[in-house]
Order: structure tokens, then C-alpha cells, then sequence
């Protein structure tokens, strides 16, 4: 059995035959080319497959594509802009080192730009602890920590920060 | 996983008759046990009805001496909800205890209540605060609800509507978090109303239970001391590779002790 689904995706509107059983990011990686969202557990442990879905984090390998109609997701490759210009939270990314083989780094950028819309004021023990569910083996986190923090200073002097949708993030 | 059906019904009653009439129906709230234990196959459901587009499943309401929390409220909003942090805040710390921030933007009161999972938090709350569960046919009250492992008294078809906590004069969760999962390894959930005391403890058994003895001691003196040698039999404990019965029988103590020295301090 298959059912239409439409939804937006990176400001666009997409719309696709799947079957229910289809997860979110299977959909996104496989019907619409979108590969910067990965998988790296499947289980809603490690958190490289974060996106936003209606301006807020959720991990798009628990939740059916099919549970997403007429819903608004924003993935790592809605971020910067159209230009090539890197969004504030994946520049720092770039000037802290945040990242060593890359493959939670879309996942880390979506929830880092999530806490910077929940928690401007956020500090280092807060930003560790709202990391609670992205897992990376490379780096320590530490350069994470610090891209993340610097980020969300780059956020909030864009007025990129609060209580925002994705339009905002 | 296997294939299955997909409603999103309307309506409460159409969700309702959808997930009896249909082979091996189950209800779909947040999704966050549903869909992993569809993956592993420890679910297989024929068909799932997601409740997504049913109002007035949503939503937190204060009474005078209730919390009325909707089925369908994630644990983000019972979290940072300004209300529930007023009237009994260590229901919103609890909430903010689940899983990851990703997680809590899904996962619903409902949908965690409705599973019983042995090391689930809400349940010690449901129990500790002496909570009236409703659903589309009844209220059911939290010493009746909780009936063991992943089970409840939910009948087939039967879908939680709204939890309704009593607000205690005092109250704090403590669990012993497994440190890769987060779950409660135990949790003990301790509540003060007037001179009677709840205490609700999650992840030692199948399900959630209450420690009598305990509730009497701490209704003569609440006080961490009153618990201290109250010890619980390690016969019908859970035991895993994480942490063995006598482990978790030490616990058990050890987070009533801390839960009240919270509640009361």
C-alpha cells in the first residue's frame, strides 16, 4: 500500500508516493536526493539524523514519512544560503574545528541551531548537556562545545535566536 | 519492519473502532517506543492509527488541586511549561529527564503512560501523585492501572484521553540514570500530601509499584532518615547486565532517600 505525502522541505514543496512504513529520513535520502541528513544507529541514539520538523529537532529515523504531511522540514542542506554562504552555527563549525569525519556533523549543526532557538543565553555545561543525544566518536566534543557556543553568539547577533521557527533559524 | 496500515483518523471514536476492527491494531501517539520496536520486530502491528489530528488531546490545565495533562502533550511542553513548574514541579523536572531534547519534541505523556515500559519515568509520577488516568470509556485510578510488564488496564480499542495529577503539598523524582540510555535503572517518585505520603518506584520490577512501608514511615516523619533502613526484598527484582537485583535493591533506598531529602528541603 502507498500513500501520497506532501510536505515542505527546505522552503520547497515535495510530494511523493511511500509506502508508511517509510521513515522520514529514508525519504529524504532516498526519494529526494537529500543525503547530508545520516543515519548512524537507527535506534534515536545518536542523533546524526536530526533535522527540523516545524522549527523544532527531532530525529527523522523515528518518524514515518507519511506522519509529516503538510509539515515544514528543514534539513543541514536548508541551512545556508543559496549563494553557498554558511549559516552562522555551521561557520562556527568550520573555525572551531568541530568536526573530525563529519558524519554527525549535520545532525550536531540541526540541534546546535535548535538550542541556540531554545536557549540564547545558553552556557557550556547547558550546551553539553542538551547534547545528550548526538554521539560522536571523533572528537571529544570539546571543539563541538566550542563551535556551538561561538555559534550561538554569531546567532544571536544576527537576531537569529529565541523562541524562532525555521524560517528564523 | 513489516508492512502496515496507516490511519489518521479524526476523531477519537473512529480511532477507537480502527484500532479493534483491525487485525492487530495499535495506537500511534509520539512514536518514540512504537517506531523502534516496529524495527526490531518486537512490534509488528497490522495496522496504526496515529492520533496526530484528534483535538483536544493536546494541552495543560491547572485546577485548584489538579493537573490536567492531555494524552498527546510532549514531554517538551510538560517541561517548560511556566504552570506545571508552579503547581508541581517536580513533574516538569521529570519530564525533562526523558530521553534527549530531539526526543522530547516527539514523545507524549499518553504514548509513555499507555506502554508501561519497567524503567519509564512517568509512570512513577502517575503513581506517586496518585493520578486518575482517563480514557475514551473510563477513569482509571493509577493503583489500578499499571499491571505489568508493558501492560496495563487498557482494554482493546481503549485510548488514553487525558492523566490528571493531584497536586502534593510537596514532591521530588530521583532516578539512578544507565548511563548510555538514560532510562531509570530505579527511580523513586516521592509525594506529600498532608499527613499521607506516596512513593512510587519505577525500573526494580515488571512495572511500577508503590513501597507501603516506606509511605508509613515517611507519614510519621518525613524526613531522608524515616527510609533509610527500609530495605526491599531482592527476590522479585529485574536483574540485567547493567545492574544485578542487590544492586538495584540498594538503589531503591538510596533514591527514596534522596527523593525526600529533595521534597522536604
Amino acid at each position: 500500500m502507498s500513500i501520497e505525502v506532501s510536505m515542505n522541505v527546505n522552503g520547497k514543496p515535495v510530494s511523493a508516493e511511500v509506502e508508511p512504513r517509510t521513515l522520514l529520513v529514508q525519504y529524504l535520502r532516498e526519494h529526494l536526493g537529500l543525503t547530508g541528513t545520516h543515519v548512524g544507529c537507527d535506534t534515536s541514539q545518536c542523533g546524526c539524523c536530526n533535522i527540523h520538523l516545524n522549527g523544532e529537532s527531532i530525529k527523522s529515523c523515528t518518524i514515518f514519512a507519511i506522519q509529516c504531511e503538510g509539515q515544514d522540514v528543514l534539513t543541514i542542506e536548508g541551512l545556508a544560503d543559496e549563494d553557498g554562504t554558511l549559516h552562522p552555527m555551521q561557520q562556527a563549525f568550520w573555525e572551531h574545528h568541530g568536526l573530525q569525519c563529519g558524519f554527525c556533523t549535520p545532525g550536531m549543526v540541526m540541534v546546535a541551531c535548535d538550542i541556540a532557538r531554545r536557549l540564547p543565553d545558553a552556557d557550556e555545561k547547558t550546551i553539553r548537556q542538551e547534547l545528550e543525544g548526538n554521539i560522536c566518536r571523533c572528537t571529544g566534543y570539546q571543539h563541538i562545545v566550542e563551535a556551538i557556543e561561538s555559534g550561538i553568539k554569531a546567532m544571536n547577533a544576527k537576531g537569529q535566536v529565541g523562541q524562532g521557527r525555521a524560517e528564523n533559524v | 519492519m513489516y508492512e502496515f496500515n496507516y490511519h489518521r483518523p479524526k476523531t477519537l471514536e473512529e480511532a477507537s473502532r480502527t484500532a479493534k476492527e483491525a487485525e492487530d491494531g495499535m495506537v500511534l501517539a509520539g512514536g518514540m517506543t512504537m517506531i523502534p520496536s516496529m524495527k526490531l520486530r518486537l512490534a509488528s502491528p497490522s495496522d496504526l492509527v496515529d492520533l496526530a489530528d484528534i483535538d483536544g488531546l493536546k494541552g495543560i490545565t491547572i485546577g485548584s488541586d489538579t493537573v490536567t495533562i492531555g494524552a498527546m502533550t510532549r514531554h517538551h511542553d510538560v517541561h517548560t511549561s511556566p504552570d506545571v513548574g508552579k503547581a508541581i514541579p517536580a513533574l516538569a523536572a521529570l519530564a525533562g529527564g526523558i530521553g534527549d531534547p530531539s526526543v522530547r519534541h516527539r514523545g507524549t505523556i499518553g504514548g509513555s503512560v499507555a506502554n508501561s515500559d519497567p524503567a519509564a519515568d512517568y509512570p512513577a509520577a502517575v503513581l506517586g501523585l496518585d493520578a486518575t488516568v482517563e480514557t475514551n470509556t473510563r477513569k482509571i485510578a493509577a493503583d489500578d492501572f499499571f499491571t505489568g510488564l508493558f501492560e496495563t488496564a487498557l482494554e482493546d480499542g481503549e485510548i488514553i484521553t487525558a492523566i490528571h495529577f493531584k497536586i502534593p503539598d510537596a514532591a521530588a523524582y530521583m532516578k539512578f540514570p544507565q548511563p548510555a540510555s538514560g532510562f531509570a535503572m530505579v527511580g523513586a517518585f516521592v509525594a506529600k500530601f498532608g499527613g499521607d505520603v506516596r512513593v512510587a518506584i519505577t525500573g526494580a520490577r515488571d512495572c511500577v509499584f508503590r513501597m507501603t512501608d516506606m509511605e508509613k514511615a515517611l507519614a510519621a516523619k518525613f524526613s531522608a532518615d524515616a527510609v533509610a533502613d527500609i530495605a526491599i526484598a531482592e527476590d522479585d527484582l529485574l536483574a540485567d547486565i547493567h545492574c544485578g537485583a542487590d544492586y538495584r535493591a540498594h538503589l531503591v533506598t538510596v533514591m527514596a532517600k534522596r527523593a525526600v531529602a529533595q521534597a522536604a528541603g
